[in-house]
């Protein structure tokens, strides 16, 4: 079921508008209150020219990202990401990943290198551990 | 003065790395536990925002989304509070709800009590590692201990500087190990108000007609706005006591069950453990019964003069019986002593901020 993988493999792109919206229902949907991810006057004056997206939506977009392309019977093990620029409104942030290490077995265990870029730089960097059934996909 | 402590955090920032790596591997939450447990309505929701449509997170069978993890151990709106044996539930403005849920320990909210109180106010995450265990199902109960890794030495950031925190959470699902969480945050003092900051100590040192034209109507307000002191957390449980202070009146806690008298405000009684209380209005006599003289760092806000000289920081004790902590005007820092007495007073330090402080009559 799962299609062959390689070493060096790159994943299709996935570019994300980042509309305010996103922002705040990411926010909200993984609890973060803090006001610098909803309002835009206190972030200004926290030295933010704007809100931004927190760091649980980034984490949620990359591992969405992963199994949007692995499938549903992908297994995430690890999700290490660091942050960089911010994702800020009105801009588009494009996810890329490339497969650096294939461990075999049964399941075999891929590594992806995953950036996301956006209209001001790097915004995230991460390395992303995943689980491929071959077969029936009962992995999860 | 020479300014020189305006210009970036200097002697002191060395100080409070010391302090601040005294925190490492200290427990930032023990026992914590997840507000809900894993649950379909919450699962929808994160997906909706993510735009996530795995069929791994939907139906009978459904998983939660691995990088929920934090999600699940988060304080929300309401903060960190329930904790059965938590009663000050208060969250500071500042702080990242990455590394605790309803058992965050104290240790946390001091080390973050140290970063705010020395101008590192502001918080962003920087770094999330998460290690997956097992699947979270919809059902399953949370818990969670964090504990305090490491603190970085002050860093220089685009951001503005500050002091990086990591913290590891294990969190387990129906006591089980279920996924760790390595968490960072940057706590930092915005670069934008360093600047601003470093452009009053300038203003301060140059005649007001050599500023740039776009700067003289600002630094003239700023000009006008004496130096501001710290402003009061005032929440619901001491709120009457800023009630009174605004009417004049400096009121004492009184507990109904035991009449034990308790000043600062508190949500219970010390003595009995009484959660109801009325207040008692101090007569305002009192003597010091102890005192110190801060120096360092310079606060023109609390000085007399407004100069950044020293000033005297007394322990009041009221005819009450009760103590409090507060100024004591009308004689020079360096005249106060123990067993002076005092009488209260209403200090107005600014439009919009009166203070309770005690006149000494030796003062002359």
């Amino acid at each position: 079921m799962t299609p062959a993988h390689s070493v060096g493999d790159e994943l299709p792109p996935l570019e994300i508008p980042l509309t305010r919206t996103l922002i705040v229902a990411g926010a909200i949907a993984s609890r973060d209150y803090q006001d610098v991810h909803h309002d835009a006057d206190l972030a200004r004056e926290k030295g933010s020219p704007d809100i931004f997206m927190n760091i649980l939506t980034t984490n949620g977009l990359v591992g969405r990202y992963i199994t949007d392309h692995f499938g549903p019977c992908a297994v995430l093990r690890k999700v290490a990401i660091r942050l960089g620029a911010p994702n800020y409104p009105g801009d588009v942030m494009r996810l890329t990943g490339r497969i650096t290490e294939l461990a075999a077995g049964e399941p075999v265990e891929a590594t992806v290198r995953v950036t996301g870029d956006n209209g001001i730089g790097r915004h995230v960097t991460g390395m992303v551990t995943v689980t491929l059934p071959q077969k029936g996909g009962g992995g999860a | 003065m020479s300014g020189r402590e305006h210009e970036g955090p200097g002697q002191e920032s060395d100080a409070l790395y010391a302090q601040l790596s005294a925190y490492e591997g200290r427990a930032a939450a023990t026992a914590g536990r997840g507000k809900d447990p894993v649950n379909a309505p919450m699962i929808r929701h994160w997906c909706e925002a993510m735009g996530d449509t795995s069929a791994a997170y939907r139906g009978p069978d459904a998983i939660a989304p691995p990088t929920m993890l934090q999600a699940w151990t988060m304080g929300g709106l309401s903060g960190h509070t329930g904790g059965a044996d938590r009663t000050d539930g208060a969250d500071s403005p500042g702080r990242t709800d990455g590394a605790g849920g309803t058992g965050r320990t104290a240790t946390y909210d001091e080390m973050f009590a140290l970063l705010d109180g020395a101008g590192y106010t502001s918080v962003v995450a920087t770094d999330c590692e998460q290690e997956y265990l097992r699947p979270l199902r919809p059902g399953d109960r949370i818990t969670f201990d964090t504990v305090i890794e490491s603190v970085s030495p002050r860093k220089t950031t685009k951001l503005g500087t500050g002091y990086f925190v990591t913290t590891r959470t294990d969190v387990r699902a129906d006591g089980e190990p279920a996924g760790t969480h390595r968490f960072r945050i940057l706590k930092y003092r915005p670069a934008q108000r360093e600047q601003t900051e470093r452009e009053q100590t300038e203003r301060e040192r140059t005649a007001p007609n050599h500023a740039a034209p776009n700067q003289v109507a600002r630094n003239q307000a700023a000009a006008q706005e004496p130096p501001l002191r710290p402003r009061p957390v005032i929440n619901r449980d001491n709120a009457g006591f800023w009630e009174g202070v605004a009417e004049h009146r400096l009121l004492i806690q009184r507990c109904t069950d035991c009449a034990t008298l308790r000043l600062p405000w508190l949500p219970g009684c010390n003595a009995c453990g009484g959660a109801e209380w009325d207040t008692v209005e101090a007569s305002g006599e009192g003597t010091v019964f102890s005192h110190v003289v801060m120096h360092h760092p310079p606060f023109p806000a609390f000085s007399p003069a407004g100069e950044g000289g020293p000033y005297a920081v007394a322990l009041v004790e009221l005819a009450e019986g009760v103590r409090i902590v507060s100024n004591v005007i009308g004689v020079p820092y360096d005249k106060v002593r123990v067993g002076m007495p005092v009488r209260l007073e209403f200090l107005v330090t600014h439009p919009d901020l009166e203070l309770p402080v005690f006149r000494s009559s030796e003062g002359g």
